[in-house]
């Protein structure tokens, strides 16, 4: 058992992934994480503000019931489930992201130069963290789906405008790692 | 019973995000640094396998556990929402390191700051709603 401490292979995870995607549409709903976050916008009234969020949100409360237990799933994971939180990306990973200024690369789970409670007083992560929030929330609705919506569930039912959200999910991480990322850090 | 379901579900999958480092936004740098085969055989081999799971429960009519037929959704046909969007979804997954699934893992861990992401998550869903009419789908 002492596997269940150690970080999960690829080969565990994806198909656990699967696993859930498959448990959602055997209780008659589908795998997706972010249509959450407009249910969220019209419960704090975004329904006066805009169409888009005039629907029956209430129907919608199963896939909050997943929140919740996302977040109590990340609870147990870090606190019962793991002793060392350090993530053992390649060393080729941690020296490029030590020249970017990372110092926590390969000792942590979260860059502490982002995440730390530190980090949170410092106006450039700070902005960092809602820019990037702003973009994720932003374009997933804007294509109708994210990492779970589309490149699990659209592209495991074989759907062509999952395909292209995925290749536009890629070309917007590379630009942003490859060509903003020297820019910012 | 339903509602305990959704809830263990969820358990189930922030658990395997959180110990998969798939909540890991070092694992997403690496990820499209190409320095790592590991994001790419999780979400390949769950892909492999939802194809599959999906083709069979097609082909033979698989009912839901409450009896129910499985139907699924097609997306909408369209090219410009899907690249635009996926873009800038692209751009905020490599800058926050996180996609929506983790932001809540990630606040079950008890990493505060990412609060903020899930902030901005939601304005960003909130300004989209106010612009969606005037934006090329």
């Amino acid at each position: 058992m002492e596997w269940i401490f150690e970080p999960w292979p690829w080969y565990v995870a994806g198909p656990l992934i699967a696993l859930i995607m498959f448990l959602l549409i055997f209780v008659g709903k589908q795998f997706g994480m972010s249509s959450n976050l407009r249910t969220m916008c019209t419960m704090c009234g975004a329904d006066n503000a805009a169409d888009f969020f005039n629907f029956d949100w209430k129907a919608q409360r199963w896939n909050l019931v997943v929140v919740v237990g996302a977040v109590i799933g990340g609870f147990i994971g870090a606190h019962f489930l793991t002793n060392d939180a350090a993530v053992a990306i390649n060393p080729e990973t941690i020296a490029t992201l030590q020249d970017l200024g990372f110092s926590s690369a390969g000792n942590a789970y979260l860059p502490d130069e982002l995440f730390s409670i530190d980090a949170l007083l410092n106006m450039k992560s700070l902005a960092i963290l809602l820019i990037g929030g702003l973009l994720i929330g932003f374009g997933a609705r804007y294509a109708g789906g994210c990492t779970s919506g589309h490149a699990i569930s659209g592209l495991s039912n074989l759907q062509l405008p999952s395909l292209i959200a995925v290749i536009g999910f890629f070309i917007g991480g590379l630009f942003m790692i490859h060509v903003l990322f020297p820019l910012i850090f | 019973m339903r509602t305990l379901s959704y809830l263990f579900i969820g358990i189930f999958f922030g658990i395997v995000m959180y110990k998969s480092e798939a909540a890991s936004w070092f694992r997403i740098y690496e990820m499209f640094q190409f320095q790592s085969f590991h994001m790419y055989g999780i979400i390949g081999s769950a892909l492999m396998l939802g194809v599959l799971g999906v083709q069979l429960i097609k082909r033979n009519n698989i009912k839901s556990f409450f009896g129910e037929p499985i139907k699924f959704v097609p997306k909408d046909k369209g090219f410009t929402r899907y690249i635009v969007g996926g873009i800038i979804f692209g751009l905020g997954w490599a800058l926050a390191g996180s996609c929506p699934g983790p932001i809540y893992t990630l606040i079950g861990a008890g990493y505060v700051s990412i609060l903020v992401v899930l902030l901005g998550a939601i304005l960003g869903t909130f300004i989209y709603g106010l612009l969606q009419k005037k934006l090329p789908h």
